[in-house]
């Protein structure tokens, strides 16, 4: 059984918010005592994203990542400005080319560990590779027919 | 203190982000019908690809080893906006010089902290965009652009220099100087002022301004007030890059009115199209600011660009008001009191050298000439009777953007059907 609960309503009535207009760039001006009283809509993407300006949107390819959830097809947020950790799923520049792997250690060498048996992992030392950011969320859409 | 802070060869950096593999290789980007080549990387330059020059007049032999790209302007403009969003965390006072240059000010920060403030800054930008800057720093916007002239060129100064208008080692510079490498020095004033005996920047630093000032212009003594570390040359009057035309003012007020904004557009995209007819060129892109007055932190505060490609490189008033203020739309909100606005035109070419595109074929030679005639005609009546006695008043809806750029990368940032791919 999942416990469910519910957060709020979803705002249906604001305008659909392209990521570089999420910005948040609108302050109030004097506070209005009503505002303690005012529930906040819940707005995904500023709840999800916390650099704008260094955040980007990405298409995942491929299948060697089944494991961690990220398939063929899902939405990638990959942060720039987050400084790459043990364990992280990274985008990362292998060769030239974007790649998507978790970063981790095989024995005590950095290795990019893929996420499905058919893949094997990628030895670091004495590769090209450039990290490019670091995946904050993956979107991975349920239903058929619905964005993603 | 004034920062001039520089993307390096921007429009290739923006492939680059997404592109790695275009790394050390040699990339052009090609102007929006990919007619001739208006950036390039360092490796391309160092094949002898000349800046402007007709994508198909290069030496087959060399285009082979290039990567020539149409231009992606909906990346460009993204990425800018990017690029200024971090310089905002520095300082609240950016004035956007070009699509890849902007001026920050620095009033009330200590100097000695500056260049780490910059290193960190340059840091900061290639970090979350993954574009490259280079960041000068004086007292002047003119030695500012000289030290962002010695940032880029001498590996040394890791991106970031500074030249303090009374040191030493500024005098050693502007010795080596020649004078067309000060901004706003043609070669013509250079020449003459070599018959006085000036012929360094430090010449005409140390020449006597009044004399100066009758025997050239007044422009020119600001000039060595400038090389003296004084900041006296409005933004709006600095000599501008070759490949724009920038109009604006500040309002005499500040306004949250669209139609104040709507008609400063549309009078400063009248006189950029009447500059351009003045020498000669054809604009191919133009960008539409806006910004509120970042010294009043009691308002709320909002600064914002917008980079649009012209449907073919063109000089007719029309077409460029109507895209301006299409622009405008684009980036106005309400609730803002608005300082200042502008449009600047960018990467221009020659109207002699511009190529027939399939739009300007369609749209008949007669017509072409009857335009020409009829720009000529509103130019003229504004010359005799007074700028702003004819101006083109009516927007037209249908803006339809119709590039050839058969090279164009994805737009990777602005469309979700042209997302980056990564594999897993």
């Amino acid at each position: 059984m999942i416990h469910l609960e519910i957060l709020g309503r979803v705002d249906q009535t604001t305008l659909p918010i392209a990521l570089p207009l999420a910005a948040g760039e609108v302050r109030a001006g004097f506070p209005s005592p009503a505002d303690d009283y005012l529930e906040q809509e819940l707005d995904l993407v500023a709840h999800l994203i916390q650099h704008p300006s260094a955040t980007f949107y990405m298409r995942a390819k491929g299948a060697s990542m089944v494991r961690d959830g990220i398939y063929d097809g899902d939405l990638l947020i990959v942060d720039r400005s987050l400084d790459p950790k043990d364990g992280d799923v990274l985008v990362i520049s292998v060769d030239g080319e974007l790649t998507c792997k978790r970063l981790g250690k095989i024995g005590n060498l950095p290795h990019l560990l893929p996420a499905n048996p058919s893949f094997q992992p990628i030895p670091l030392e004495g590769a090209d590779c450039q990290v490019w950011g670091v995946v904050t969320h993956n979107v991975h859409a349920l239903r058929r027919g619905v964005a993603r | 203190m004034i920062a001039l802070v520089d993307c390096n060869n921007f429009y290739v950096s923006c492939e680059r982000v997404f592109r790695p593999d275009l790394e050390k290789c040699p990339v052009g980007v090609l102007s929006n019908n990919d007619g001739c080549v208006v950036a390039r990387s360092a490796e391309i330059k160092a094949l002898g690809v000349a800046m402007g020059a007709p994508a198909h007049q290069i030496d087959p032999r060399i285009k082979r080893q290039c990567v020539l790209l149409s231009s992606n302007y909906a990346l460009y403009g993204d990425m800018s906006r990017r690029v200024t969003d971090v310089y905002s965390h520095y300082t609240p006072d950016i004035d956007v010089y070009s699509i890849d240059e902007s001026f920050l000010g620095f009033d009330g920060f200590e100097e000695k902290t500056l260049v780490d403030r910059c290193l960190a800054l340059r840091r900061h930008v290639r970090r979350d965009t993954g574009i490259p800057v280079s960041v000068g720093l004086s007292s002047s916007k003119t030695l500012a652009k000289l030290a962002n002239h010695l940032a880029k060129k001498q590996p040394a100064y890791q991106g970031v220099a500074m030249l303090p208008p009374d040191h030493p080692s500024t005098r050693q510079v502007l010795e080596r100087l020649p004078l067309t490498e000060i901004w706003g020095v043609a070669g013509r004033t250079a020449a003459k002022l070599q018959q006085l005996g000036i012929h360094s920047a430090w010449d005409l630093r140390e020449a006597d301004p009044k004399r100066i000032r009758t025997l050239f212009s007044v422009v020119l003594e600001r000039t060595i007030w400038e090389l003296r570390g004084v900041d006296c040359i409005p933004l709006d009057d600095m000599a501008q890059p070759k490949q724009q035309i920038m109009t604006s003012r500040s309002f005499g007020r500040l306004t949250g009115h669209v139609n104040d904004l709507r008609e400063a557009v549309r009078a400063h995209a009248s006189r950029g199209a009447e500059k351009l007819r003045g020498q000669s060129s054809l604009a191919r892109a133009l960008m539409v600011f806006v910004k509120t007055n970042p010294f009043r932190a009691d308002l709320p505060q909002y600064s914002r660009s917008v980079l649009v490609p012209l449907p073919h490189p063109t000089d007719d008033s029309r077409v460029i008001v109507r895209t301006a203020i299409a622009g405008l739309r684009a980036i106005y909100r309400p609730g803002f009191a608005y300082q200042k606005c502008g449009v600047m035109l960018t990467d221009l070419c020659d109207r002699e050298g511009e190529q027939l595109d399939m739009m300007v074929e369609q749209q008949g030679i007669r017509e072409r000439i009857r335009n020409g005639s009829l720009m000529a005609t509103l130019d003229k009546l504004n010359r005799e009777h007074g700028r702003g006695t004819v101006t083109v008043g009516i927007a037209s809806k249908n803006a339809a953007w119709h590039l050839r750029g058969e090279r164009r990368t994805p737009r990777y940032t602005t469309r979700w059907d042209e997302l980056p791919l990564v594999k897993l």
